[in-house]
């Protein structure tokens, strides 16, 4: 029964979504309240349909019901609740479910705390959403109900994809989803805007927070998808280049530009069209990347299950939202008008130079992406494009665009001071020279880029922080005033330089594991010892441990440093007989923030094992630098400005700003 | 349940308890690079490595082979390893496995007129924004300095009374 209420709440939903991407939009053009006001309830009513339908789902699954194809298909009734709960969407149909609950989660919360949004852009924002919605429902229903019962239920399932029986799980998905998804929003406002043809700061304002949130769930979501891939695939790789990661690299990329130049249209009401077509463009890339792992179009422990029909019906969503966005663009877009003049120099001019980098940037990953599987398809070649074609092009766009980012939030608005900003930037580009003198004199120099690396990412750090205190007026006033004024420092800058500094962070890690990791690759018998930099290792032995679903041949390896036992790394293999699948779980230890990387080979009849150890020095930063990104997000998120509903122009302002 | 079901889930128990026994007895995958596969020398080994990082494995998804644990990829780095033996150099291996297998197994593809608009891409497109971005800022700047019409005499003198007004 729990089924069947399930599948009948989502095409309830379905119901309702086409109801509220009718009615208001027809509202909105006849300027009738109640039509318009059909979507509030429509939408909140399609959250909890949707709610349903994935409760009941979730029900399913956590009582083991061997009777729907689903839960068969990824559970087993040994495996640890968490995961019975993460494989509802551990799988292709329950994904899309989570999917358009995330969908309907956010147009249930525009319609919640939208009460002061213009009634129109409301209505018309709502429709798009329920458009989106409603395609996707049927897509859910037509191609992939995960509903579906069988006539003989066996007596076990089929077990969870052992990659896929992690922590990760819980977390990867939901905050990516919740990423592409929230892109949406920005979407619907952008089509909302482009269908009233008009479009004020007042629209930034409304757009930027949602656009904030999504670019902090989808930077969580990369963040963590990275470190499990590290953790769980065992050869402590974070990042493959692969089709998969740059379908959610890309929106990241339009994202953090469309967030960048959203700055420029709220202060400055310039940028208008070009944020617009951002917007559509993000969406369009969570699309894209959802088409491009869903459809089986790239194979990997992405796609769940490879349909030649799914992938013809994104295909078609796909071709609808983004071909109807783009054309809805180039029809209606020349209407808004364009305003807030700027100097080339200029903070303004900063974010333009922003944009024009991460564009290219995200177009660089896009064409690399889907080149192959474009010339394949024109001329039959077969091309691999991989790791070091992206690290060629896409390396040396984001070292110039990083050695931009600490002047830009240092420039006036209008028409800066280059000269001026360079001068206050002194203190930044010394650490970042002592940086690169230190690694040079200090570590092992070998990779010879890799100082520069450290020195950039000193510099960024630094830049971030003299952001801070050139706004605070610190070195320069007395400690007071400058506390006071760090105290009224709008939270939005502390946003900004928190990101910056997250930035540098991130890359001081990258630049610490690409450069300096060392490995070994040996053969050891119980008993052995090995050294790497400056630990040792000892081989105590190999013993069988039983889990709830699997058989695990466990490893045991003190670590010493100097005479000082360190600890006892055990790195695994592990066997799920329902799946006839093994894993290597990696044993790591963290030191500071660089790891001891531990993972397991070939075990040999004599008792010996092949082991890969790895250090990987400051490989941490990697991570924590994203997080650090995500709280700069955050910071900014609670400013004032935008908590605040409904924007009026400050009268101070006014009275200052010259007329133009 | 039924017989037949019961018979099924039997059946199925028996397959998946045999399936872990083979999948115990039989020798798990190689993982990347192996211990027996590196090379005494210390310079080809770190040569041979620089080579596997770049070169797919072709039965796996977006993997080099020095990453993979595939049979092929094992396959792949012992004859990179017996090339560079026999002394070949870098680029003579990469060509002996491009005529082998095709452009395929190469990760980063080679500039040629197939992959102009691939290798083209960014660089193109960083040159096009900035001009385009240039090109806007200049008509700004005309549509700003055509905006701006000098005051009437009456407008002047106005200000320079105000001026003059202030400065007292």
């Amino acid at each position: 029964m729990t089924a069947e209420i399930g599948h009948y709440a989502l095409v309830l939903a379905l119901a309702l979504a086409l109801v509220q991407g009718v009615v208001p939009v027809w509202g909105a053009r006849v300027r009738d309240a109640h039509l318009m006001g059909v979507a509030v309830p429509t939408a909140l009513a399609q959250f909890l349909f949707v709610a349903i339908a994935f409760a009941a789902l979730t029900a399913c699954y956590v009582r083991s019901d061997f009777s729907v194809i689903n839960v068969v298909e990824n559970s087993h009734s040994a495996m640890p609740l968490l995961y019975k709960f993460t494989s509802v969407w551990g799988n292709h149909e329950g994904s899309m479910l989570l999917w358009v609950l995330i969908l309907t989660f956010f147009g249930a919360l525009v319609a919640a705390l939208g009460t002061n949004l213009p009634e129109t852009l409301k209505a018309n924002v709502l429709a798009v959403q329920s458009w989106v919605a409603a395609a996707f429902f049927l897509f859910i229903l037509l191609t992939s109900n995960p509903f579906l019962r069988l006539a003989e239920a066996p007596m076990e399932g089929r077990d969870l994809n052992p990659v896929l029986q992690d922590i990760g799980l819980a977390v990867h998905p939901p905050m990516l989803y919740l990423g592409y998804v929230g892109f949406s929003i920005t979407f619907s406002f952008a089509v909302a805007a482009l269908i009233d043809g008009r479009i004020d700061p007042a629209w930034a304002r409304w757009v930027r927070p949602w656009t904030l949130a999504a670019w902090m769930c989808l930077t969580c979501g990369i963040a963590m998808g990275s470190f499990w891939a590290y953790y769980e695939l065992g050869w402590g790789g974070w990042w493959f280049w692969d089709p998969v990661e740059n379908a959610s690299f890309m929106p990241w990329l339009a994202g953090t530009a469309l967030l960048h130049s959203a700055v420029v249209m709220e202060k400055r009401d310039a940028l208008k069209v070009w944020t617009i077509l951002l917007a559509v463009i993000a969406f369009s890339l969570s699309l894209v990347g959802t088409f491009l792992v869903r459809s089986g179009v790239t194979v990997s422990v992405h796609t769940f299950a490879n349909d030649p029909t799914r992938g013809v019906f994104i295909l078609a969503i796909l071709t609808i939202f983004i071909g109807g966005g783009l054309a809805l663009f180039a029809w209606r877009a020349p209407l808004l008008k364009q305003g807030g003049l700027f100097a080339p120099i200029s903070r303004e001019g900063a974010l333009v130079l922003n944009n024009l980098f991460l564009t290219t940037a995200c177009a660089t990953v896009f064409i690399g992406t889907l080149y192959p599987l474009a010339l394949e398809a024109l001329t039959g070649e077969k091309i691999s494009v991989g790791a070091p074609f992206f690290n060629s092009t896409f390396g040396p766009l984001m070292v110039a665009l990083l050695i931009a980012v600490p002047f830009g939030p240092l420039l006036a608005w209008k028409r800066g001071d280059l000269a001026g900003v360079a001068q206050r930037l002194s203190a930044a580009f010394a650490v970042g020279v002592i940086g690169i003198a230190a690694t040079f004199a200090y570590a092992d120099a070998k990779p010879v880029l890799a100082p520069f690396g450290v020195g950039l990412a000193f510099f960024v750090m630094a830049g971030a922080l003299t952001d801070i205190a050139e706004r605070t007026g610190l070195f320069r006033l007395s400690l007071g005033t400058a506390l006071a004024r760090a105290a009224g420092l709008p939270r939005s800058s502390w946003g900004t330089a928190c990101a910056h500094f997250g930035l540098g962070v991130t890359l001081l890690g990258i630049v610490g594991e690409t450069g300096w990791s060392a490995e070994r690759i040996v053969t050891l018998k119980p008993g052995d010892a090995v050294s790497l930099r400056h630990y040792d290792l000892t081989f105590d032995g190999l013993a069988p441990r039983d889990g709830p679903n699997y058989r695990e041949l466990v490893a045991k390896f003190t670590v010493h440093r100097g005479g000082d036992v360190l600890g006892v790394l055990e790195p695994a293999k592990r066997s799920y007989p329902a799946r006839a699948t093994t894993t290597t779980e990696a044993a790591l230890m963290t030191r500071g923030v660089s790891q001891l990387y531990l993972s397991l080979g070939d075990n040999n009849s004599d008792g010996s094992v092949a082991v890969r150890i790895y250090h990987k020095p400051l490989v941490l930063l990697i991570w924590l630098g994203a997080l650090v990104m995500v709280t700069g997000g955050a910071l900014s998120l609670s400013d004032r400005r935008l908590r605040v509903g409904a924007p009026k122009p400050a009268s101070r302002r006014d009275v200052l700003q010259p007329a133009e | 349940m039924t017989g037949v079901g019961t018979a099924e889930a039997w059946l199925r128990a028996f397959f998946f308890a045999a399936m872990f026994l083979v999948s115990l007895l039989a020798s798990a995958p190689a993982r990347a690079v192996e211990p027996d596969e590196i090379l005494p020398d210390a310079s080809l080994e770190a040569r041979a490595r620089a080579l596997s990082h770049n070169l797919r494995c072709m039965v796996c998804q977006n993997q080099s082979i020095d990453d993979s644990n595939a049979p092929l990829a094992r396959d792949l780095r012992i004859l990179v390893r017996e090339r560079l033996k026999a002394g070949d150099g870098d680029d003579q291996v990469i060509d002996f496995l491009v005529a082998r297998y095709g452009e395929f197994v190469l990760l980063k593809p080679r500039l040629a007129w197939h992959t102009a608009i691939l290798w083209g891409a960014p660089v193109f497109l960083l040159v096009a924004g900035a001009i385009i971005l240039f090109a806007f800022a200049r008509r700004r700047d005309g549509a700003a300095a055509s905006a701006v019409v000098a005051l009437s005499s009456q407008e002047q003198a106005r200000v320079s009374q105000l001026t003059q007004e202030h400065e007292q």
